[in-house]
C-alpha cells in the first residue's frame, strides 16, 4: 500500500529506503529528504513527553498532489517516513498507524541482533541478508500498490 | 604367497618397503565392470583429494612414492571409516591390502581394500580368497559437501546417490590435525556409488563420537579456536545431503535418505523428515556444555553480546552469522536461550560443514521441539534451576519480569508441586552437582567471557514457589512468544528486563495484538509439560505461603497494568470503529447520488 518507505537515522542519514520500481525513485529519495524538515519541526513542536505511542506517529507530513507522506518517530530519534499515492482512496489513519508499528517491530527485531551494528545501512541485498524479515515484512507493506 | 600375506597380515608395523611391492603380494584382483568403476571413481577421488591439498598427512602413511598414483591416507582413512566397520577389521584389511607393507595406497592397494571391504559388510572373513568372490559394492557413508561434488555412477542399482553425512571422530586413532580435517572434510569425495544403506549402522558411529566428545569437553578450558575446528567432526550422523532446501536437485533420493535417517535416530520422533537439522543426543550434550561454558545456569539466557563474541570465533561471515541468529532467536529478544543457543549452534556446524542455510528455522530446531525432544538436559536444567536462586542480584529482577508474565495464566495450569517427593534426591545431588558446577566454573575462565559472576558455593534459598514459577516461566518464554497480552504488556512498563533493548516495551505490547491467538494454542500445550518438569526441585514446604502473598500481589499489579493497556487498545478500537461508520455514511450518500443516474 505504500510506494516507497524509508528508515532514517538520529543522524538523518538513512539506513533503509525501498520504493516501488516503477516509478522514478529519486524522486521519492528527494520526497523522504525533504521531509525529514517537517518532521523534525513536529518533533520540536512536541516538548519532552515522548513516552506514549501516539505521539511517536506524527501524522501526515504534508500532502502533494499525488503522494501523502507520514512520518513516525522514535524513542531513539529513527524516523520511518512512509510516502503513500494519494489515489490509494481513504487509506485509514489507523492503518498507516498499525504499518508502522509493524515496522517498528521489525526495527527493533533487526536490532536484537547482536551482529547489526546499530548505524549501519540495513541490507537488503545478497542471498544472505542481514535482515531477511524486515525487508519480507517491508514488502509485503509494499506489494499492494495498483 | 600365504605365508607372506600371513606374515603381512600379523606383523603390526610394517617396516619400509621401498618400491612398489605391487605385483607382489596380492593375488591378481577380479573386478567387475561395476567394480572397476566404482573403485576406479573412489582412489581417483582419494588421489585427486590427497593432490588437492591434504597436505599434512599423518606420517604413518607419509611415504608416498612420487610418481605413482597413490591415494593419501587421509582420505582413504575416512573412506574407510565410512565403510561402517569396526576399527580392527580396517586394521586387518590395511594390513592384508598391501599398503601397511609398502606405506602408501598404491591403486592394488587400494582396490584390495574396497573388496576387502565389500566382503566384510557381507559378513565374509577378512581374508585373501574374499576377495575372489563375488561381491557386491562396498558401502560407505560420506557427506556431501558444498554440493558441486556429485557423483554420478550410472551402474550402480538405484540410479541415485545417496549421500549420508559420514563421521570423522577418531581423532585419538588418527592425527588431530585440525586443518586436516578441515579440508578433508571440503574436499572428501561424495561417494556414490552405494547399495542401499546398511541397516545397521549406528552403534559404530556413536561410541566413537561418544569419545571423540569427551574429549573434546575435556578440552572446553584451550582456546577458543579449538572447540570450533573440533566441531567440524560434528557433521550429523543425521542423512541426507539436501539439507540445502531446493538447491540440490537430487530430491529424489530425499525418501531413501529420510528412510535411512529414520533408522539411524535412536530417539527419533520420525515426524520430522529434515534430518541435517535435527540434533543428536551428543551433540545436544555439548551444545549445552558450550552454553554452560558461557553462562552457569542452563535456564538462563546468553545475552547477544556474549553470544555474538563466542559465535564470531566460527570465522563465518558476519551476513551469515546474523542470518543464522535471524534464524535462531525465535522470539526476538536479543538473547539466546538454551534451546536456542543449541539451534544456532547446530546451523553453524551444518553451515561450517557446507550445508546452505536454510530459509526458516527447521522443524527440529524449533526450541518447542527442542525442549520437549530433550528430556534429559531438561532434568539438567531442574537441577540448575535449584540454582536459579543463586543467581547473582541482576539477574533475579529479570526472573521476577518473568514470572510476573506468567504468574497469572500460569498460576491455573500448575500442577501441585510434586518437590515433597523428590527433595531428598535433590538434596543430595545438588550437593555433589554444586562442587562439580564450581569445578566447571573455575576450570574455564578463559571462556567466560563477559558473563555474569558464578553462583556461590551454597544456594540460600528464597522460596519454592517463587522459584518455581521463576524457573517455569524461564522455560516458558523460551516456548511462547506471548502467552498473554496482559503479561506481555504488564512487565514491559514496569520492570526494565536486563538484557533487552530499551525499546522492547514497546514491541512486545503489540506483539501480542499479531501473535496472540497463533500462540495460545502452542504455549499452553508446551506449559503443561514444562511446568511439570520445572515443578520439581523446589523442597521448602513452610515459606510457600508468605511467597504466595508476594505472587498474588504481584499477579494484581500485573493486572491491573493489563486493564490499562486493554483500555487503551479499546480508545484505539473506538476510534476506528468511528472512522469506519463515517465511510459507510459517505459511501451510502455516494450511492444516494448515483443512483437517479442509474435508472435513466
Amino acid at each position: 500500500m505504500a510506494v516507497c518507505i524509508a528508515v532514517i537515522a538520529k543522524e538523518n542519514y538513512p539506513l533503509y529506503i525501498r520504493s516501488t520500481p516503477t516509478e522514478n525513485e529519486l524522486k521519492f529519495h528527494y520526497m523522504v529528504h525533504t521531509s525529514l524538515d517537517v518532521v523534525d519541526e513536529k518533533i520540536s513542536a512536541m516538548g519532552k513527553a515522548l513516552v506514549d505511542q501516539r505521539e511517536l506517529y506524527l501524522g501526515l507530513l504534508y500532502p502533494t498532489e499525488d503522494y501523502k507522506v507520514y512520518g513516525y518517530v522514535t524513542n531513539s530519534k529513527v524516523k520511518f517516513v512512509m510516502v503513500v499515492d494519494s489515489s490509494n482512496t481513504a487509506l485509514r489513519d489507523n492503518e498507516i498507524r498499525s504499518m508502522f508499528r509493524k515496522l517498528h517491530n521489525s526495527y527493533t527485531d533487526v536490532m536484537c541482533n547482536p551482529f547489526y551494528n546499530p548505524g549501519d545501512r540495513i541490507q537488503s541485498s545478497g542471498s544472505v541478508s542481514l535482515s531477511r524479515a524486515f525487508d519480507n515484512m517491508v514488502t509485503s507493506m509494499m506489494i499492494q500498490v495498483c | 604367497m600365504e605365508a607372506a600375506a600371513a606374515a603381512a597380515a600379523a606383523a603390526a608395523a610394517a617396516a619400509a618397503a621401498a618400491g612398489g611391492g605391487c605385483g607382489s603380494g596380492p593375488p591378481p584382483l577380479l573386478l567387475s565392470e561395476g567394480e572397476q568403476q566404482c573403485y576406479s571413481e573412489l582412489f581417483a577421488r582419494c588421489a585427486g583429494a590427497a593432490g588437492g591439498g591434504a597436505g599434512s598427512g599423518p606420517p604413518e602413511a607419509a611415504r608416498v612414492a612420487p610418481g605413482t598414483a597413490t591415494a593419501a591416507a587421509g582420505p582413504v582413512a575416512d573412506l574407510f571409516r565410512a565403510s561402517q566397520l569396526p576399527a580392527e577389521t580396517l586394521h586387518q584389511i590395511t594390513e592384508l591390502c598391501g599398503a601397511k607393507r609398502v606405506g602408501y595406497f598404491g591403486a592394488t592397494q587400494f582396490y584390495i581394500a574396497l573388496k576387502l571391504i565389500a566382503a566384510a559388510q557381507s559378513g565374509l572373513p577378512v581374508r585373501r580368497e574374499s576377495i575372489k568372490c563375488e561381491l557386491p559394492l562396498p558401502r560407505f557413508m560420506m557427506s556431501k559437501n558444498d554440493g558441486e561434488i556429485r557423483f554420478g555412477n550410472p551402474a550402480e542399482l538405484h540410479g541415485t546417490k545417496v549421500q549420508i553425512p559420514y563421521l570423522t571422530t577418531e581423532k585419538n586413532s588418527f592425527k588431530r590435525m585440525d586443518d586436516e580435517d578441515k579440508q578433508q572434510e571440503t574436499q572428501s569425495p561424495t561417494m556414490s556409488p552405494l547399495a542401499s544403506p546398511p541397516s545397521s549402522p549406528p552403534h559404530y558411529q556413536r561410541v566413537p563420537l561418544s569419545h571423540g566428545y569427551s574429549k573434546l569437553r575435556s578440552s572446553a578450558e584451550q582456546i577458543h579456536p579449538a572447540p570450533y575446528e573440533a566441531r567440524q567432526p560434528l557433521v550429523q550422523p543425521e542423512g541426507s545431503s539436501s539439507g540445502g532446501p531446493g538447491t540440490k536437485p537430487l530430491r529424489h533420493q530425499a525418501s531413501l535418505i529420510r528412510s535411512f535417517s529414520v533408522e539411524r535416530e535412536l530417539q527419533d520422533n520420525s515426524s520430522y523428515p529434515d534430518e541435517p537439522w535435527r540434533i543428536t543426543e551428543e551433540q545436544r550434550e555439548y551444545y549445552v556444555n558450550q552454553f554452560r561454558s558461557l553462562q552457569p545456569d542452563p535456564s538462563s539466557f546468553i545475552s547477544g553480546s556474549v553470544a555474538k563474541n563466542f559465535f564470531t570465533k566460527s570465522k563465518l561471515s558476519i551476513p551469515e552469522l546474523s542470518y543464522i541468529w535471524e534464524l535462531s532467536d525465535a522470539d526476538c529478544d536479543g538473547a539466546l536461550t538454551l534451546p536456542e543457543f543449541c539451534a544456532a549452534f547446530h546451523l553453524i556446524v551444518a553451515r561450517k560443514n557446507g550445508y546452505p542455510l536454510p530459509e526458516g528455522l527447521p522443524p527440529t530446531l524449533q526450541p518447542e521441539y527442542l525442549q520437549a525432544a530433550f528430556p534429559k538436559p531438561k532434568w539438567d536444567c531442574q537441577l540448575f534451576d535449584s540454582y536459579s536462586e543463586s543467581l547473582p542480584a541482576n539477574q533475579q529482577p529479570r526472573d521476577l519480569n518473568r514470572m510476573e508474565k506468567t504468574s497469572v495464566k500460569d498460576m491455573a495450569d500448575l500442577p501441585v508441586p510434586t518437590q515433597d517427593v523428590t527433595s531428598d534426591d535433590k538434596q543430595a545431588l545438588k550437593s555433589t552437582i554444586n562442587e562439580a558446577l564450581s569445578k566447571d566454573v573455575s576450570e574455564d575462565p578463559a571462556t567466560k567471557s563477559g558473563l555474569l559472576p558464578p553462583p556461590p558455593a551454597l544456594p540460600p534459598r528464597p522460596c519454592p514457589s517463587q522459584s518455581e514459577q521463576v524457573s517455569e516461566a524461564e522455560l516458558l518464554p523460551q516456548l511462547s512468544r506471548a502467552p498473554s497480552q496482559a503479561a506481555e504488556g504488564s512487565p514491559a512498563k514496569k520492570d526494565v528486563p536486563y538484557s533487552q533493548p530499551p525499546s522492547k516495551p514497546i514491541r512486545r505490547k503489540f506483539r501480542p495484538e499479531n501473535q496472540a491467538t497463533e500462540n495460545q494454542e502452542p504455549s499452553t500445550a508446551s506449559s503443561g509439560p514444562a511446568s511439570a518438569a520445572t515443578m520439581k526441585p523446589h523442597p521448602t514446604v513452610q515459606k510457600q505461603s508468605s511467597k504466595q502473598k508476594k505472587a498474588i500481589q504481584t499477579a494484581i499489579r500485573k493486572n491491573k497494568e493489563a486493564n490499562a493497556v486493554l483500555a487503551r487498545l479499546n480508545s484505539e478500537l473506538q476510534q476506528q470503529l468511528k472512522e469506519v461508520h463515517q465511510e459507510r455514511i459517505a459511501l451510502e450518500n455516494q450511492l444516494e447520488q448515483l443512483r437517479p443516474v442509474t435508472v435513466l
